[in-house]
């Protein structure tokens, strides 16, 4: 789409992106995608994670990320549409990395482009709090005492239940 | 009818295998762990109630009484830890 193809005041929902990679992102690059041909877009929230050197008081030196092909860019794609229909929202990218990484690498991206910052804001987080539960990853981490598969935690479901339905 | 069950991350370790297509005669999701648990040794202590793990089929995760089609793609996995 060339810049200046729509029209100030447009509301056109952008590519909604998601994708599954091996490869690291660039945070500035994908939020430049969202934004650069277009001017109708007053806020994008963004959040990305991180691989810890530590976790469950062990030492982290590297982790491996395994998904389900195929569903799990399913499941990234019904987590963007709820918040599409829940939220007014411009655009919305995801990247979630599989394979090894270490410390400090990037593991997953959200972005979200609004109006205003406050649906930015609740999407962005929303989307993490479903990912974090219904995608279909697990993480595999090297410590000084040998692999672990990591487990999921309680407070991850607690944090996903937060945006059902009361 | 004909399944294929894949297995993914602690269960597909301890399982041995990534993948297998097997013939299931009963209905719901429950029947076929009941199958699987049948298998006894590594099986029926991963799938054991109130051990945490995770079904879907043909890629959407279901509760254990819903039913399986012929021919569906079913996976087993743990809770997931993605993010």
């Amino acid at each position: 789409m060339n810049a200046g193809s729509i029209k100030p005041g447009s509301t056109k929902p952008g590519a909604m992106k998601v994708v599954v990679q091996s490869e690291a992102f660039d945070l500035g690059a994908e939020v430049a995608a969202i934004s650069h041909t277009r001017t109708d877009i007053g806020a994008i929230a963004s959040f990305v994670g991180l691989a810890r050197d530590h976790n469950d008081g062990s030492g982290v030196q590297a982790m491996t990320l395994e998904h389900y092909p195929g569903m799990t860019e399913k499941a990234l794609a019904a987590l963007v549409d709820e918040a599409c229909a829940r939220w007014t929202l411009l655009d919305v990218t995801v990247i979630h990395r599989v394979g090894r990484l270490l410390p400090g690498d990037p593991i997953v991206l959200v972005a979200v482009a609004s109006s205003h910052r406050g649906e930015a804001f609740a999407a962005c987080e929303f989307i993490m709090d479903a990912l974090k539960t219904r995608a279909p990853f697990w993480k595999k981490e090297e410590t000084p005492a040998g692999e672990r598969w990591v487990d999921a935690r309680a407070s991850d479901n607690t944090a996903a239940a937060r945006w059902d339905a009361p | 009818m004909s399944l294929r069950v894949l297995y993914f991350a602690r269960l597909r370790e301890r399982f041995g295998i990534a993948d297998e297509t097997l013939d299931f005669n009963g209905v719901t999701a429950a029947d076929l762990i009941a199958q699987l648990q049948a298998r006894d040794g590594v099986w029926a202590e991963e799938l054991a109630a109130g051990r945490a793990f995770r079904v879907a089929v043909n890629q959407d995760i279901v509760a254990l009484d819903a039913a399986i089609p012929d021919q569906a793609e079913v996976a087993i996995f743990p809770p997931v830890t993605g993010g």
